[in-house]
């Protein structure tokens, strides 16, 4: 049976009603379409697929969802979400969390679930006797992008209008909404930001690579204000749909070696951990459980880039038309490559409070506590591990023409599609960068590794390894 | 692999930027540089000579098949491999492998492409037929099953058949035309589909080591265009008709995404095979265990190989048998493995996928 899997987790009546679907169907239909047997509703009832007691959401429907009546598809989704962070431990009482909210579906859904749930541990701690229950705090961030890509200012005055609504709407407790331009990567020094910004997506020629960088700056903005407001999670409403666009990209741009770090539930070499509850839910639920709970959002108007990004996701969304799980198949296949050891929340041991709900499941999952911290080195512009064969034969290559330090410290993947080709530009591209870039290529750099031999070199007996 | 140190000039473009001496006659797909046509063939050929030896691809004094189809690949391989091993002293004996599937209208003529490239390349060849070894040939074998799954058993069968020709020529290896654009359209089908096994094998370079005859291919990182390229200017000859009986809509899919990609960034595929080389996949999956068939003695990790259950349903009337998943198999062949479960006394390992099909 093509089960879309991923869709059910609460697999109550699923076999013997999938079953009796298709039985009914093959009596009724002599469509060769197999698919459409299975999703097909299936005539003769419109009642809820799982409760059977209710009218489904809509009949024509492709896909899992239609068979549902809205209250199941609502409750089958947020166990979807409950399920992931529970079981990897993306928030405990005591947390603080940052949720970034784009104003699209995606992120709204994930701003909604978190409030959910905080609403609940609240219900929780009011009816504690001793109120000894924490509930956990939650914020939202919205990054304005004006200034590294041109948008008209009314609809960014009308997307942080709905953002501002949607976040006072919501029922205590209170959440406070930081809403912070891109250009607050550099300092604080918001106008000599911008400049800095523009020069800098200026030195990028190829399309794609400037649209990765502007993600990669927007993940920098997102860790800044969690750290510097004392989040200790950022939540992301990164979807299953999404997750497959990027496992194909990442393919097509070399970085097959990064990829597992980008994928999981959990990712944990940033400042603050960056968590992704809505991994398992496709974007055209997400779309779905907005349109019928009738959250609000907004979408910028898109300025083209028509880049390699594009052009994966049009042709993931023509697989995904062509077979409803082609997604979660994608995603399942890279969650096999095997994921580095920061891909969960560093730390989880008794004394921290880890529920123990979480605890349990983990035993029962074989979760393995490694807290040893990770030997990776990551790229400088991208933050993606660096495969050490690479960087050694990128190193002994360039040993000889001294380049820049950004050359030895970035994937080969941000190397062709962000760094310019010569030194000169690139020393430029350094200086333009934000610090907390900079500080990662001083990191990796292979004259960090020089200045510490320099310190203990009365003691090594042999010159050898010298500029190997 | 890519020429790092010339960069296209664009002040002067009507000069080869490799040269600078000969007019550009050609942008090289790979690179996107403007070269002259004697240069072309120089980085072209030097390319692959480069990765035969970075690979450690052939040894001297070996006999190497050369997998002919008469199709743009695998003559501009015969041709290249025949040059190089001329020119850097290989000391190869070279040999031309062909099968005939028995398709009129289609391998027919193609065979006539290869045996033309016999004489042209003073190459010996050797052809072997779906009708002698197995009795059938794709004609039939369509007649009788339809255009569904054939391409399942024209796919097992000529895995087979190039191995036994192999052996009838007493090789060391055998060197097929895979190009750049089939890895990455292999890398991305496997990511598409979710085969963790195959996509952690499918980019090696050189295949079935521990097998009796070892597959290679030279060709992994040669762009498609470029080989189209080198064929034309060259004046090869070489035959170029698809195959009558495999309109395969879906591997076209990704192919057209390949070729897409490859005009917004000709990197790409070089990039979509690197990605695939370095997937972190752990090596602990169980690989089914090699054994040889029963009825034909070919390596095989079940009782019977792929090939002699296909054949058994196609003799007997029951083409569907083998086809698809291992619940497939009739109650016959069920009793039978049985038996053979309890002799050795491991479970069936699961049966793979088929290898021409792609069931979509």
């Amino acid at each position: 049976m093509a089960c879309n899997s991923s869709a059910c987790q609460s697999n109550c009546y699923r076999n013997q009603d999938d079953e009796a679907t298709v039985e009914q169907d093959s009596l009724r239909t002599n469509k060769t379409d197999r698919l459409a047997a299975t999703y097909g509703d299936s005539g003769d009832t419109h009642l809820c697929f799982k409760c059977k007691a209710k009218e489904r959401m809509s009949s024509s429907e492709e896909g899992d969802d239609g068979r549902f009546c809205s209250d199941c598809f609502r409750s089958n989704l947020f166990a979807k979400f409950r399920q992931a962070v529970n079981s990897n431990a993306m928030i405990s009482p005591s947390d603080k969390v940052l949720v970034a909210f784009s104003g699209g579906p995606c992120s709204r859904v994930a701003l909604q679930f978190v409030h959910e749930m905080q609403v609940k541990a609240h219900k929780n701690f009011e009816a504690s006797r001793d109120r000894s229950l924490h509930v956990f705090g939650v914020g939202v961030a919205y990054i304005d992008e004006t200034s590294a890509c041109p948008i008209p200012l009314h609809e960014i005055d009308r997307t942080i209008q709905t953002i501002q609504s949607v976040v006072s709407s919501l029922s205590p407790p209170i959440k406070d909404l930081h809403i912070v331009q891109i250009e607050s990567v550099y300092s604080s020094n918001l106008s000599d930001g911008r400049e800095k910004l523009k020069k800098l997506l200026d030195t990028v020629s190829d399309v794609t690579g400037k649209e990765d960088l502007i993600s990669h700056l927007r993940m920098l903005s997102l860790q800044k204000i969690a750290a510097e407001n004392g989040y200790n999670r950022l939540v992301l409403g990164t979807c299953t749909s999404r997750i497959a666009c990027h496992v194909i990209s990442s393919t097509v741009k070399g970085q097959g070696y990064s990829l597992p770090a980008d994928i999981q539930y959990v990712d944990a070499r940033w400042e603050v951990p960056v968590a992704l509850p809505l991994r398992d839910c496709l974007a055209q639920e997400l779309n779905m459980l907005c349109c019928a709970d009738g959250l609000k959002t907004v979408e910028l108007t898109k300025t083209s880039f028509s880049g390699i990004n594009d052009l994966v996701s049009s042709f993931v969304a023509l697989l995904q038309e062509e077979n409803p799980s082609r997604e979660s198949t994608i995603v399942r296949t890279a969650g096999k490559l095997t994921p580095f050891n920061f891909s969960r929340i560093p730390d989880l041991n008794e004394s921290n409070g880890v529920p123990l709900a979480t605890k349990r499941r983990q035993k029962r999952n074989n979760f393995k506590h490694v807290n040893s911290l990770s030997s990776e080195t990551f790229c400088a512009v991208c933050n993606g591990p660096l495969n050490m064969s690479d960087v050694q034969t990128l190193r002994s290559f360039e040993a000889g023409q001294v380049s820049s330090i950004l050359a030895g410290t970035c994937c080969s993947s941000c190397q062709f599609q962000i760094l310019p080709k010569d030194s000169i530009s690139q020393e430029l591209l350094l200086s333009l960068l934000p610090p907390s870039m900079v500080a990662r290529a001083m990191h990796g750099s292979p004259s960090n590794s020089n200045s510490l031999r320099e310190k203990i070199q009365e003691f090594l007996l042999s010159d050898d390894e010298v500029e190997s | 692999m890519e020429e790092a140190g010339a960069k296209p000039r664009k002040g002067v473009s009507c000069l080869c930027c490799i040269c600078d001496n000969r007019k550009a006659a050609l942008k090289r797909p790979k690179t996107l540089q403007q070269i002259c046509r004697e240069c072309f063939y120089e980085v072209f050929e030097e390319e692959i000579h480069q990765v035969i030896v970075k690979n450690h691809l052939f040894r001297p004094g070996e006999r190497i098949a050369v997998g002919a189809s008469g199709g743009k690949d695998s003559t501009v391989l015969a041709y290249v491999l025949s040059e190089l091993n001329r020119r850097h002293n290989y000391g190869l004996d070279l040999f031309l492998l062909s099968v005939d599937e028995g398709i009129t209208g289609y391998r027919d003529d193609s065979l006539e492409t290869v045996k033309r490239n016999e004489i042209q390349y003073g190459l010996p060849l050797q052809i072997v037929s779906y009708k002698d070894l197995y009795g059938w040939t794709m004609d039939e074998i369509v007649k009788m099953i339809g255009l569904k799954n054939n391409c399942t058993f024209c796919g097992v069968f000529r895995r087979q058949a190039l191995d036994r020709g192999a052996a009838l020529l007493k090789v060391d290896k055998l060197a097929t035309g895979h190009n750049a654009d089939d890895m990455a359209e292999t890398v991305l089908l496997n990511i598409l589909r979710g085969d963790i096994a195959r996509l952690s094998r499918c980019t090696a370079i050189i295949t079935g080591e521990d097998g009796p005859i070892p597959r290679c291919k030279p060709f992994k990182y040669t762009y498609e265009k470029e080989i189209v390229m080198y064929a034309y200017f060259k004046k090869l000859d070489y035959f170029s008709t698809e195959c009558i009986y495999s309109p395969n809509a879906y591997r076209g899919f990704a192919r057209e995404f390949i070729k897409d990609l490859e005009r917004i960034r000709p990197r790409a595929i070089l990039d979509i095979i690197k990605s695939g080389e370095d997937f972190r996949i752990s090596t602990s999956t169980k690989m089914p265990e090699q054994g040889t068939c029963e009825r034909c003695g070919y390596i095989s990790s079940q009782k019977w190989c792929k090939a002699c259950v296909l054949l058994e349903g196609l003799n007997r009337g029951l083409p569907k048998l083998g086809i698809g998943r291992s619940r497939g198999l009739d109650n016959e062949t069920e009793k039978r493995e049985m038996k053979g479960r309890s002799s050795d006394g491991q479970t069936r390992s699961i049966e793979s996928k088929q290898c021409g099909t792609l069931d979509f």
